[in-house]
């Protein structure tokens, strides 16, 4: 597992205080991880925070996975 | 009841006669409290005053970059802003024909663009945080109108309905935003009327008197407390009677 992905995941298993066996790359917040809108909002600004990285609302919005967040991190920082 | 030990506040337009006495009142109550205003004279008597728990932070907020700076200043020297305190505000009163665009803006940009900038600020911490309170000094006239107020009564009927929106948005996070709508208080700006002035504005009273700057306070304190964590999106009229909405 990349560095990427590992740091991802902590961040969300921290944020939404899900089990991190649930937090799989194809797990979508909002449908598996119990994650609301305003969640969402706060994830995208923890790993802009995490990794220096500006990710803007027209590309925060297509982020609904865990493997969304790893592909645009990667590809951007 | 209503003890705000270990909280943290931030009060603009505390060199003012509301101002002040919301920060007394925050202070007292156990909070550590930041003192924001324009008159540094005023801020730094008021926080000899008060003596421990309390900062100055002295900002000009029709200056988006001011406003942000402040916000950081805040959380750098309190550590969060658990409590905002929206309260700094301006007139520039004249009937609408006259107003210039200028007057128009400058009351907008203080009252309540200053007001959203320091909310989306202090929101972002408090929502990691899971606690927060804003409470937004409106007043009677972004209800009721009056004339030579049209650009502050539409900046304090503004803050009500932007208190109402956030309110929506972050309730989840134990966080409530409401707003406090004094009528008439007795300030140094009131001072100068005669008493014939003064009579005439009391008879519109129903409490027969002008609102004191602490009885606005104690409305703030309640709803910056742990006990008013149901109540939010709400505003509370202090204004003797005055207007019942």
């Amino acid at each position: 597992m990349s560095d990427v992905a590992e740091r991802v995941k902590k961040i969300v298993v921290e944020h939404l205080g899900v089990e991190e066996a649930k937090v799989t790359e194809n797990a979508s917040f909002i449908d598996d991880l119990g994650a609301d809108s305003l969640d969402t909002v706060e994830l995208v600004m923890a790993f802009e925070e995490e990794f220096s990285v500006e990710i803007p609302d027209d590309a925060a919005e297509k982020i609904l996975t865990v493997k969304d967040a790893i592909d645009f991190i990667t590809a951007n920082s | 009841m209503f003890d705000l030990s270990g909280k943290t506040a931030l009060v603009t337009g505390a060199s003012g006669g509301i101002g002040g006495a919301i920060a007394k009142a925050l202070h007292a109550r156990g909070a550590v409290v930041g003192l924001h205003g324009t008159r540094r004279e005023a801020l730094d008597a008021l926080a000899a005053e008060l003596g421990g728990r309390v900062h100055v932070l002295p900002a000009n907020l029709a200056d988006a970059a001011a406003v942000e700076q402040l916000a950081k200043d805040a959380e750098a020297a309190m550590g969060s802003i658990d409590i905002l305190v929206n309260n700094a505000g301006l007139t520039k009163d004249t009937l609408v024909l006259r107003m210039k665009d200028e007057d128009w803006q400058t009351v907008l940009d203080v009252n309540l663009t200053a007001a959203f900038r320091l909310s989306r600020a202090a929101v972002k911490g408090q929502m990691k945080r899971r606690w927060g309170r804003i409470i937004n000094i409106t007043s009677i006239v972004g209800v009721t109108g009056n004339p030579g107020q049209v650009n502050y009564a539409a900046s304090k009927a503004g803050m009500i309905g932007m208190s109402k929106a956030l309110a929506q948005e972050v309730a989840s996070r134990n966080i409530t935003v409401n707003c406090v709508a004094p009528g008439f208080i007795a300030s140094a700006m009131t001072d100068v009327l005669s008493d014939e002035q003064k009579a005439k504005l009391n008879a519109g009273i129903p409490a027969g008197r002008m609102g004191t700057s602490d009885e606005i306070a104690a409305a703030v304190v309640y709803l910056a407390s742990a006990e008013a964590a149901y109540v939010t999106g709400q505003t509370l009229h202090v204004n003797g009677g005055m207007a019942m909405i």
